[in-house]
This record gives C-alpha cells, structure tokens and sequence, in this order.
C-alpha cells in the first residue's frame, strides 16, 4: 500500500483562527437570520481586534525637534487599524493577514536617474544614519487621525547616498508586489504594483521620514515592515509601505491612487482643511481615541513645508 | 404558536445591536469605534431590507402564506436600524450642526442618496399599523408601500458611492436586490404561474398559451 506524504501547505496557506473565527461568528448570525445569501456582510468588520506580538527592540534611539508633545496614539490602535489594500481593504485584518509577512532578506532597488544603480540589503540601509524616534501627526484621507512615534531618519539620507543626476525631478516608491505573499492583490481593487511619488525637493525635506520601526520596536507587518516612509503634511496613503524600489525620475510619477480615481486622489494629496474630497470634508478629523472631532490644520500642522508649495494653487494641485 | 415565533425572531432581530453593545461594553469595538457602529448600523439597515423584500417571493415560491406575518417587524427594524444609522451620522459625525448636514445633502450625492433612503422608509413607518392600512385602504396601502423598493435602491446606492476602492461589498446586496426586484418583475409580467388567473395567450413573449 502506497501511503502518501501529506502535501506541504504553506504557513501562509493555513485560514489564520481570527479568519476562520470570523467565518464562524457570520454563519452563526446569518443562520439565526435565515439569510444565507446575505452571509458575510454586517457583522464582517466587526472582527474582534487580533492580538498584537511585540518586536524587537531598537536601540540608541536619538530624540526628534520635529516630535510633537500631543498623546501619543495606544500601540495597539495603530497596530490594528490599517489601511494596507496589498492585504485586505478591510482595516482590521492586515494584522492578522500579515502576519507571516516575510521581510527578510528584503532587499532595495534603488534606479533611474542615478549615478550608480544600487540594490540595497533593508538591514544596511537602516545603519546609514542613527534612528531616530519622531513622534508624528498622521492623518488619513478619510478623515481620522493618529499620533505616531515612527522609527527612522529622513529619507534625503538615502536619496543622498544614491547620488541622483540633475535630471532626476521626482523619485517614485514602489511597494513589494507577491499576490502569494499578500492576498489583497489576488483581486484588483487597485493596480499593483503600489505606487507612491514624491517632488524632488518635497522627498529632500528633514520632515520626509525613512521609516523601520514604531513605538521602540521593529515595525509590525501591518505597518509597513520592513521599510516604508512617513510624511506627516500628506494624507497617509502617500506615505508607501513594503518599499522594493525607489527610482528617481524626469517626470512626474502618477501615484495608484490618482490613476484610480484621479477627481479625488492627486499627486501632492497634503493635507487641507480648504480642500474637500469630492464626497466629504477634510475641514475636520476624528483623532482616534477621542469622540467629538478636532480641526484639521494646514499641512497637518507641519508649516515649515508651506514654502515648498509657494505660489501653486493647492485647490487644482490636490 | 405564530406568536411564540414572533417574540423569537423579535429578539434575533434585536441581536446585530445586542452584539454591539456588548462589544463596546467590552472595549472591543476596535480602533475606531464610531466607524464600526456606523458601518455595522448601515449594513443591518440593508440586510433587513432586502429580508423584508424576500418575504414575498419566500412566501410564494415556498407556498408558505405564514411568512407575511414577520413582514411588518422586519420592515420595521429595517427602519430601527436605519433611524442607528443617520443618528450615527447626525451626533457623532456633525454633532448635530445642521448646517453642515444641510451642505452634506446638497453636495455629496451618497449622502444625499441615503438621507432619501432613510425618508422613504418613513411614510412606510408610520402607516405600518392596521389602522392606517384601514384607513388608506388595501390597494392604495400597498401602492404606498411599493417606496420600499426605491428605499432599498437608494440604500444600495448610497453604499457604493461611498466606498473608496473596493465595490464587492455594495455590490452583494445589489445583486440581492437585483435578484428581489426581477423576481417581481416576472411575477408581473407573467402573473399566471402564480395567481393563475386571467390567460396569458394574448401577452406577446409569453409561452404558455393554456391554462
């Protein structure tokens, strides 16, 4: 008798307990409803918030003059609520779908208008300047906010070790692209690869994080890991997660959320109380944590970017 | 019998907002609770429209005429929810700055979709008692309460205007509802296979010529 071995699934193949749990809690109340046919919706986002691991540590942590001194958002918030389309639009399960997440070996493509084409290991990347801890505003284009203390440097310390030519005007981000790795991109919500840009003097900018960490410890899957950046006058989705490449380029990048809906996501997307989105109004934002809503300042309340956009009209450049 | 089953879908019914409250007396509603009471409020509002509008077809298809009987509670907590629904939107989105509501319904067509979602369910509210089905008469009654259909569309509408990226959500209860409504355009366009009343011989398109 031929006795098979059993087939080899993946980690990454297994229903993770908080998925199937959830199945479980839908069919339950679907059943009790007698409306099989409406199973899955409803009660789908009301998955109870998975537990959160700690990581490692990072040590020699410099203090930032950019930290703001508001409360700093509770880790676990910030760690299970993610807008992270690669793994799921729904904000509750990246932490539990990325779990797994391989961000080792990882490395960084790093082309286009440069001197030399580099590709860079995550691990020597991160030892190219001493973290720092920068306690960030972020907020979200939806119209809720967090207050962050990322892990990083600024990004110009990179983009300066790649020697861009004078030609190069933008530099573009792109996010890691394995639908086997990340199952938000087995469906096409939006057009992978993720694509974020940024103007040239706008990524040079000391406030332009390179991010790795959060909270003292190696960032979460969920957030990011293991390298993304952090722009705290921008609206969060321009700050691009999982990064595998960053290439400088002549012309202006067209970012994923602009190709997909270009009347509501542009490529600047700073923050702007004057400026709604087509179907709500950025005027105000609920800080999570806290019930009644705050208002929404210029650029986030980071100034000292107003300069970079002196003389455009921030109403027709969104 | 019918009654004891009544006071047992009453309290199922009652359950999408029991599981609510117990998740927030719990601290598990999650990061950003606002948005999933909004959220859970608004799919509920859905669902038990779209059960609402099931009942018939169930009912004929099934030949089960005791179903009618859990028509009215359902439409009624399609409204409960849908009444969750806009408070959520109008205390704890615009702390009740009207307004700031006023400009929403004029500028952002999903909110105007479901502000008109919500108002057709009111009339449909308010006559759902016996006496006012007495009062207005059986035929001109249920012509009123056809808005129930306009009500589910606008719902569904509402919701996919409003999403960001990802239209399969909305999309599900639209074809729920496409399914519900077709079935009553058949039913009206071929009334014989289920009332079996006058011929359909003359109709063109229809097949069955004899009774």
């Amino acid at each position: 008798m031929l006795i098979k071995k059993a087939a080899d699934i993946a980690s990454s193949e297994i229903t993770s307990k908080s998925l199937y749990l959830n199945r479980r809690k839908f069919l339950a109340g679907s059943a009790a409803l007698g409306a099989a046919a409406l199973a899955g919706v409803g009660v789908h986002s009301l998955a109870s918030p998975p537990l959160v691991e700690a990581n490692a540590k990072i040590d020699g942590l410099q203090k930032s003059p950019f930290s703001t001194t508001e409360n700093v958002t509770p880790f676990k918030d910030v760690a299970s609520y993610n807008n992270y389309y690669e793994f799921s639009t729904d904000k509750y399960e990246p932490a539990s779908l990325a779990r797994n997440f391989k961000t080792r070996p990882w490395t960084v493509k790093i082309d286009g208008l440069v001197k030399k084409k580099l590709e860079l290991d995550v691990d020597s990347i991160m030892k190219m300047a001493a973290p720092e801890e920068r306690i960030y505003r972020h907020r979200c284009v939806e119209g809720w906010s967090i207050v962050v203390p990322w892990v990083g440097f600024s990004l110009s310390e990179l983009i300066k070790r790649a020697e861009p030519l004078g030609k190069a005007k933008f530099v573009e981000f792109t996010t890691l692209y394995d639908p086997g790795q990340m199952p938000g991109q087995r469906r096409d919500v939006l057009r992978w690869p993720y694509v974020e840009g940024l103007r040239m003097d706008e990524a040079m900018h000391p406030l332009a994080l390179l991010c790795f960490g959060m909270y003292g410890e190696v960032l979460p899957n969920q957030n990011g890991a293991p390298l993304r950046i952090v722009l705290p006058w921008k609206y969060g989705f321009k700050s691009a997660k999982a990064i595998v490449r960053v290439r400088f380029v002549e012309n202006q990048p067209v970012n994923t959320w602009q190709q997909s809906a270009p009347q509501e996501y542009g490529f600047y997307s700073n923050v702007n109380p004057n400026v709604d989105h087509p179907r709500w109004s950025q005027a105000r934002e609920r800080r999570l944590g806290e019930f009644g809503k705050r208002p929404t300042l210029m650029f986030n309340g980071y100034d000292q970017v107003a300069g970079l956009y002196s003389g455009m009209d921030l109403r027709k450049n969104y | 019998m019918l009654r004891a089953a009544k006071v047992v879908v009453f309290l199922l019914c009652l359950g999408p907002l029991a599981h609510l409250g117990w998740l927030a007396y719990r601290g598990e509603l999650g990061a950003n609770p606002i948005e999933v009471i909004t959220h859970s409020t608004g799919d509920w509002t859905l669902i038990f429209l779209l059960l609402v509008l099931s009942v018939t077809p169930l009912r004929k298809l099934l030949r089960q005429p005791w179903l009618v009987s859990f028509r009215r509670m359902l439409g009624l907590y399609a409204f409960f929810y849908g009444t969750l629904h806009l408070m959520t939107y109008v205390w704890l989105d615009k702390f009740f700055s009207w307004h700031e509501m006023l400009a929403d319904i004029a500028k952002r067509r999903f909110i105007t979709m479901g502000v008109t979602a919500f108002l057709l369910m009111v009339p449909l509210a308010l006559t759902s008692t016996r006496g006012w089905i007495r009062r207005l008469g059986g035929r001109r009654w249920q012509w009123l309460h056809r808005l129930v259909y306009v009500s589910a569309l606008a719902g569904v509408i509402h919701y996919i205007w409003l999403v960001k990226a990802d239209l399969r959500p909305p999309l599900q209860y639209a074809a729920v509802l496409t399914l519900l409504l077709a079935y009553r355009l058949v039913a009206w366009l071929w009334p014989r296979r289920h009332a079996g009343g006058r011929s359909l011989a003359t109709l063109p398109g229809s097949r069955e010529s004899s009774g």
